[in-house]
């Protein structure tokens, strides 16, 4: 057999069963990957609904709102729709805050059928360890300010930081952070006020269990 | 394989030609995720577990290696063992993994591997490259912990944060020594510092030991056998 025929075929021998190792491996663990990310994201959700009751999961009634939306970034929003008995009773919406310190920082901002915030929860960041990942809540309280807040509660213009005039904190050392956050936070309040029947009413409602 | 032959090498792997301290190797996930040392062991794992296992089937099929064709064989080994690495934490250390993020695939690219794969594995036997990759594989997670300790305690005011990584459950604190630690030991800098000292901690000993023994020199040629990348 000639050189060239022999090495491919080693190669191909070996690349066979390098493939058949990985999708092994991948039969063994691929259930428990997708459970994983099912209660990751269940997780990840629902401390942004403190004090809301609802009926089933979270993650069912999802909704992509493709740009442009109104919210806040520029890649798609993700509307997560909450329901009581079939009533609408909050939605958690994931949005961008496109001005932070270190790039993009995802927000997720829930919000009561009435207005006010449920939680707030940074899902993605790069902010400087130390100065402006203290946003994050498992870093620092700085997110649960806004709890029970409403675009009513301060009125709009208080929706700031303090260095801005607002009635927030910032974080010491790093500002432009919070700033973006805060932005994106008021902005996602201020387009659920004026949107909320038209997102609950996009789509189905979720399943009914029998 | 003889039960002396195998220490010989763990002692290679974790000191004397140690993949971080001597052949500085792998030196970019080293730097990227030893802030804390639950991320450095976490790492160090997965990199002792795809050096093991490729050092073993590299060996294994070193009969059929012919020279032109080496280098894919083990890219394609490395590659298939560490995405095998990558679903197995995804599966069972789900958090661990989203903690380490992109680094966990990036162990394709530890060029301490591909350095054993050639150095070692395509020479020698199954169980005495499996033996070199565990001393290594060692050395480099035990380096990758340290390291992760050390900037973890100044840079954070603790030690052993967020264990829960490994067994999951509820966030664990760890053990407070400071409220606030000094910044720069956990941004990008404090890595370089850190290493920088380990390496010289580690020069300083072996030279302390020479000069103890003047017959045992560490033999020059021993150390310009490795490419340095």
């Amino acid at each position: 057999m000639n050189p060239v025929m022999k090495s491919m075929l080693t190669l191909g021998l070996i690349a066979a069963i390098c493939t058949a190792l990985v999708a092994v491996t991948w039969q063994l663990t691929h259930a428990r990957i997708a459970d994983n990310q099912q209660a990751l994201l269940e997780q990840s959700l629902q401390p942004a609904l403190a004090g809301i009751e609802f009926d089933g999961k979270v993650s069912q009634s999802r909704l992509v709102l493709p740009p442009p939306h109104g919210l806040p970034g520029q890649d798609a929003a993700i509307v997560y729709r909450v329901y009581r008995e079939g009533r609408p009773v909050a939605a958690l919406i994931a949005v961008t805050a496109r001005d932070g310190y270190a790039g993009p920082v995802r927000v997720l901002v829930g919000v009561a059928y009435d207005g006010h915030v449920t939680g707030v929860r940074i899902l993605e960041h790069r902010e400087t360890p130390g100065l402006g990942d203290r946003i994050a809540e498992d870093r620092s309280d700085w997110v649960y300010q806004f709890d029970d807040r409403s675009i009513g509660d301060p009125p709009l213009p208080g929706w700031r930081i303090r260095r801005d005039g607002g009635e927030f904190d910032q974080l010491s050392g790093a500002s432009v952070t919070p700033r973006a956050v805060l932005k994106a936070i008021r902005e996602t309040l201020v387009y659920f006020d004026g949107h909320k029947d038209a997102l609950f009413a996009a789509g189905d409602l979720p399943e009914e269990d029998e | 394989m003889r039960r002396g032959s195998f220490v010989e090498q763990l002692r290679t792997g974790l000191w004397r030609d140690n993949p971080g301290l001597v052949q500085l190797l792998g030196l970019c996930p080293l730097l990227a995720v030893t802030t804390s040392f639950v991320n450095g062991a976490g790492l160090g794992i997965a990199t002792l577990a795809v050096l093991v296992a490729s050092n073993g089937l590299v060996s294994a099929t070193r009969r059929w290696l012919r020279p032109e064709i080496r280098i894919p064989i083990y890219v394609l080994i490395i590659a298939s063992l560490v995405t095998c690495i990558e679903l197995v934490f995804k599966a069972w250390f789900p958090t661990l993994d989203r903690s380490l993020g992109i680094f966990i695939p990036l162990i394709v690219t530890n060029c301490a591997i591909v350095a054993r794969a050639e150095v070692f594995a395509s020479r020698h036997s199954i169980a005495r490259s499996i033996a070199d990759g565990f001393g290594m594989g060692l050395g480099f997670a035990l380096l990758l912990s340290g390291i992760g300790l050390f900037r973890e305690l100044i840079g954070n005011g603790s030690l052993f944060s967020r264990m829960d990584l490994f067994v999951g459950g509820p966030p664990l604190p760890g053990l407070v020594i400071a409220d606030q630690g000094w910044l720069l030991a956990i941004l990008p800098p404090g890595a370089f510092f850190a290493l920088a000292l380990a390496v010289a901690g580690k020069n300083t000993l072996d030279r302390r030991q020479r000069r103890k023994e003047p017959g045992a020199r560490l033999a020059p040629s021993r150390r310009r056998k490795f490419v340095r990348r």
